[in-house]
């Protein structure tokens, strides 16, 4: 014990230095996870909306008109065999709060409908279909307290928050409805039914898609998870470096503390006691960072979530102990990884060893040019796996080494660079600073590398979120291009509508497709028009000259990436698409997010070598004044039901505010980072500024003033930052190529495209320089308060 | 409740018992395929009421399972439905009578037609009834324990069948024999009553054998009605049928009697059980053991053997 509180008496004594350890391991503690907490609670959500919005994942019957299901419609299709359920679906004000019904029949629906799967396992069908009643809510809702419904609420954990789940004869009852909203047509049917058109009128309405949903948020948790590791990375080199500084610094306190009597490994012990406690400290410290990081964040995530991939979260963050338990746990293994070094030195230390203190970690050539061997090695391995790897392992590997072998070659190449730059420079106090600076690099190493890969890290997500922003926005370009969509009934009432609407508006460009086998896979085919909309908007990945009018004569068609990708198809090759109809690929468009493959031709062949040709739909180009004027026609011409109408534009440019929000929160995260990785540079500023005296001294003895030597260390401390910063670009970007065209092809089967943002570089070098600036200010406005006479003490101490 | 004193009228007691807890259409059917194969086809409606009674639309208590099975030596297929009343998916009328639940249906009594659908099987059989209804018990009030619980309970035991079955090889027209059972009761088992073996077996000699034994903690009670020929039936209490499992054989995990010795020494019975198929398992909602049987010894001839609560 004794022992403990003599060790940890250094850190009374030197509280910037505990300050700067335990918010470095907190900080880079919060960031991995905050990111986290934001991914696992939208995962979560999207878990809770695919187990639970249920009846999205089915095909649908609905009316053709809208409106309720006669119920004479269901049990006609049940006794002709169709296995369908019923869903009874609304909404209920109950204490000034509106809740989501839905009343599901559990003895058709399929089991995932309801929670613990249904009848056939967990719920108890008396109490459910019997008596008042069962109703499952979220966990934690207050709902009815007063009784006033008479069910006996259950909280579930994956239930939405806002929805009751109940059985239809309950949500016949509360929302005074006998008609189901839909039904959903089972996956499984038995042979032999008869044709549905002929048992019902009812309309077939696809799955609502969470297959393409997935695999978007998939891309963007993903990245936002290796964010939050590299960050992480950044935050271990503070520690890293802070507890080598501490342990460098207590050497004389180790030799006295051994030479009068504690064993070795009673020592380590301690020490290895310190650095849980402190860990432990940091770490908590870090999570309830993270914890309102993420709180802050997660309401503009899943606003953006919701409005463009219409997936359900709640913006509320629940305190899950996983996340809390694995952001401790992992502030623990850092702090014992970056104590490592430190304690395998101290286990080494000869007993009665010099107790001077050196300047830490004070690096010899030799080990610079390890670390550079190693760093090149990192490299090859690197694009090795680029190159030849496959999986998605392989794809973090590859960024791993990549950015652990240019962390390693960054002294190296600083040397180089500043031996280059010396060798042009003239005038004694010029090659001091050259030579002074070169000798200072081992200490600002450790800092300089958090610096490169925070500034990688930024550049790299910047640009891979950049590209992917680019690539999004021109996405909801292609889908959302006109003004309004009007979805008909069927073709001939599509085709009235389009007759109708052609004196009133720019164009009416009918939605034909018809689904087809191509190369054995499942291909949406569909017809266009020749219309200035697809010339402008359409995202050509890839292209020959004048597709659109080649196109539009019947000469070639248009496939998309991931109908490419499958059937490994290039420009000029020829695609059979049906019995005497072989077209040349003229052009390859990105169609992200959707699984299956797509292809554009003109509408006449589409209509002369396919049927059926659903034509139902239309696009609508119209001045965007008159949108409503057009819907209000629309509407006294047509008995179109609710939804049939849909104004695209407005539904876009919410989606994109929402959008350019969410990434605020990857701005606000590059912030933190760049804000951490400075800190890790003050830090090792201040260590070195109180062992430079040596150094300086002679210097102002020989006539150089204070604030003239304050200068050359801030300035110093900037061309090492612009050296790391050009180090960092490369990477940044290479990072950036790997997430995008590695990693994201493995998890996802395509590749954003690239874009650069120059601009965003210049301004992150300009940040970087700020921070730096405000780093290195401090300990040189130290050195120009410093006494002359601790100055000239540096002459009479001998050291 | 059931009540000895209640009268069996028809065709009102073709039609459902609301105000029971649960009451089942139970026909059976032992059948010769033109491909020279034994086969076994099974078509229930059961009904279950969460309350007694009747209601509108969604708010109706009666929960109706319909299960369907075709067997064979080789092959077991079944299927179930489940639908709530008050909707039109399932239900019964009296008059005319039709029970159906989804696609699958059973109409008339004297001539009847009978469908249902799996995923691998169908069947459509036309069934004649060839003899009078036979009322079990006591004018149709079978005694179910010492302590009294009770059913009502008829059967048509004389239906000539004829039909097609559809199965994954193909059609296979058939003929045989049926036998429809009705029944309905509050309380179809006393407390200490874990489940049952019931038997419908057509003899040779024309004569039909209805007999089942309640499986008690201690001690089993049996009941049988034994049916000449021409209809006449004679009921007998409990003791006088005795069964006793031969043969086992497990099936998902449970230990299942597929082999049975059957005697009713009153009518001189003395005959080995044997299932058709021994994988006869209905997994359903709630599982049991449902198939086609081989009678041989004293008499020969065919029949169902239906085993719950193993």
């Amino acid at each position: 014990m004794p022992a403990f509180l003599t060790i940890l008496s250094h850190w009374r004594r030197h509280p910037g230095q505990l300050a700067t350890l335990i918010l470095g391991l907190a900080l880079a503690t919060a960031l991995w996870s905050g990111v986290q907490a934001i991914n696992e609670e939208a995962r979560q959500s999207y878990a809770r909306a695919a187990g639970m919005l249920g009846a999205n994942g089915y095909e649908r019957l609905q009316m053709p008109g809208g409106g309720p299901v006669p119920l004479a419609d269901y049990s006609a299709l049940r006794r002709a065999g169709w296995q369908v359920s019923p869903v009874i679906r609304g909404e209920l004000e109950a204490d000034g709060e509106t809740w989501r019904v839905m009343g599901v029949e559990p003895l058709t629906a399929p089991p995932d409908m309801l929670p613990n799967g249904g009848l056939q396992a967990g719920i108890d069908p008396g109490a459910f279909l019997g008596g008042p009643g069962q109703a499952f809510v979220a966990d934690g809702a207050e709902i009815d307290p007063n009784g006033q419904f008479g069910l006996e609420f259950i909280p579930h954990p994956d239930i939405a928050p806002g929805l009751i789940v109940t059985d239809i004869g309950v949500a016949a009852r509360l929302l005074d409805q006998t008609d189901p909203s839909f039904l959903i047509l089972l996956p499984d049917q038995p042979a032999g039914l008869p044709d549905l058109a002929s048992v019902t009128d009812l309309v077939r309405v696809e799955p609502q898609g969470g297959e393409d949903l997935s695999r978007l948020t998939d891309s963007f948790h993903l990245n936002l998870t290796a964010f939050g590791f590299l960050s992480f990375a950044v935050g271990l080199f503070i520690v890293h470096a802070t507890i080598g500084l501490a342990f460098e610094q207590r050497r004389p306190v180790f030799r006295t503390l051994r030479a009068i009597g504690l064993p070795l490994s009673r020592l380590i012990l301690v020490l290895l006691a310190e650095v849980t406690l402190l860990a432990l400290l940091a770490g908590g410290l870090g999570v309830a960072l993270g914890y309102l990081v993420a709180a802050a964040l997660l309401p503009d995530v899943a606003g953006t979530l919701r409005n463009l991939y219409g997936a359900e979260i709640d913006g509320t963050l629940a305190f899950r102990p996983l996340w809390a338990g694995v952001g401790l746990g992992i502030a623990l293994v850092g702090a014992w990884l970056s104590a490592a070094q430190a304690l395998w030195q101290v286990a080494r230390m000869p007993l009665l060893a010099p107790a001077q203190p050196r300047a830490w970690a004070i690096a010899s050539a030799r080990s610079t040019r390890l670390q550079a061997v190693a760093g090149v090695l990192l490299l090859a391995a690197s694009g090795a796996a680029a190159l030849v790897g496959t999986g998605l392992v392989m794809g973090f590997l590859c960024l791993g080494a990549l950015l652990l072998g240019a962390a390693l070659l960054l002294p190296g190449a600083l040397s180089l660079a500043l031996r280059g730059i010396g060798a042009r420079l003239r005038g004694p106090l010029a090659e001091w600073v050259i030579a002074d600076t070169r000798q200072q690099l081992p200490g600002l190493s450790l800092a300089l590398m958090a610096l490169l890969l925070a500034l990688a890290a930024n550049i790299g997500v910047s640009t891979m979120v950049g590209s992917f922003r680019l690539t999004f926005l021109g996405w909801l370009d292609q889908r959302l291009v006109a003004e309004l969509y009007v979805t008909a009934a069927d073709n001939e009432e599509a085709a009235e509508i389009r007759a109708f609407l052609a004196p009133l508006v720019d164009a009416t460009l009918p939605i034909a497709n018809a689904e087809t086998r191509i190369g054995g896979q499942p291909v949406f085919v569909y017809g266009v028009v020749d219309h200035a909309t697809y010339r402008d908007h359409w995202p050509l990945l890839e292209t020959t000259p004048a597709v659109w009018d080649r196109v539009a004569t019947g000469q070639v068609l248009l496939v998309n990436e991931q109908m490419a990708r499958a059937q490994e198809l290039s420009l000029g090759d020829g695609v059979d698409l049906a019995p005497g109809l072989s077209l040349p690929v003229g052009g390859v468009y990105s169609d992200y997010g959707n699984p299956t493959g797509q292809a554009i031709m003109s509408l006449d062949l589409l209509e002369r070598h396919f049927a059926p040709v659903d034509q139902s739909r239309s696009a609508v180009r119209v001045d965007p004044e008159q949108r409503q004027d057009v819907i209000a026609a629309l509407d006294a011409a047509f008995a179109l039901p609710e939804g049939a109408v849909v104004d695209q534009q407005s539904v876009k440019q919410a989606s994109i505010r929402v959008f350019e929000q969410t990434f605020r929160v990857t701005g606000a995260l590059n912030i933190l980072t760049l804000g951490v990785a400075t800190f890790a540079l003050l830090a090792s500023l201040m260590t070195l500024s109180s062992m430079r005296l040596p150094q300086v001294a002679p210097l102002w003895a020989l006539g150089q003033t204070r604030a003239r030597l304050a200068r050359i260390e801030v300035m110093k401390t900037l061309a090492l930052v612009v050296l790391t910063g050009a180090v960092a670009l490369p990477v940044g970007l290479a990072l950036a190529w790997v997430l995008l065209a590695v990693v994201n092809v493995e998890a996802f089967g395509w590749r954003l495209p690239m874009q650069v943002f120059p601009l965003d570089w210049l301004r992150l070098l300009g940040l970087a320089l700020l921070t730096s600036t405000l780093a290195a200010a401090y300990p040189a406005v130290g050195l120009l308060r410093t006494p002359p006479a601790h100055l000239l003490k540096v002459f009479s101490n001998e050291r | 409740m059931p009540d000895p004193d209640y009268r069996l009228s028809f065709p009102r007691d073709h039609g459902p018992h609301p105000d029971y807890r649960i009451e089942w259409w139970y026909l059976t059917a032992t059948l010769q395929g033109a491909d020279g194969r034994d086969y076994g086809v099974q078509w229930t409606l059961f009904r279950s009421a969460l309350a007694p009674g009747e209601d509108e639309g969604w708010q109706s208590p009666q929960v109706w399972m319909g299960h369907a099975a075709v067997t064979s030596a080789g092959q077991h297929h079944y299927a179930e439905r489940l639908a709530r009343g008050g909707v039109g998916q399932a239900g019964v009328t009296a008059e005319p009578f039709r029970a159906f639940i989804d696609d699958w249906r059973m109409e008339g009594i004297d001539e009847m037609r009978l469908t249902a659908r799996g995923d691998a099987f169908a069947y459509d059989l036309d069934l004649s009834a060839q003899g009078p209804l036979v009322l079990n018990g006591v004018e149709g009030y079978s005694v179910k324990s010492p302590d009294g619980q009770a059913s009502h309970y008829f059967s048509q035991p004389f239906y000539e069948v004829t039909g097609t079955l559809t199965l994954p090889e193909g059609s296979v027209e058939v003929t045989g024999d049926g036998w429809l059972d009705r029944e309905w009761s509050s309380q179809p088992l006393s407390e200490d009553q874990d489940g049952w073996d019931w038997f419908s077996l057509h003899f040779d000699s024309g004569a039909r054998l209805m007999g089942f034994e309640l499986r008690g903690a201690e001690t089993a009670f049996s009941a049988a009605t034994w049916i000449a020929p021409d209809g006449d039936a004679t009921p007998f209490a409990d003791g006088a049928l005795r069964a006793t499992p031969l043969e086992t054989t497990v099936f998902e995990g449970r230990e299942i009697p597929t082999t049975w010795r059957v005697e009713l020494p009153a009518r001189g019975v003395d005959v080995t059980v044997e299932a058709l198929n021994p994988a006869a398992w209905m997994g359903v909602s709630f599982p049991y053991w449902e198939g086609p049987v081989r009678v041989s010894g004293s008499h020969s001839g065919r029949g169902y053997l239906e085993m719950t609560g193993y």
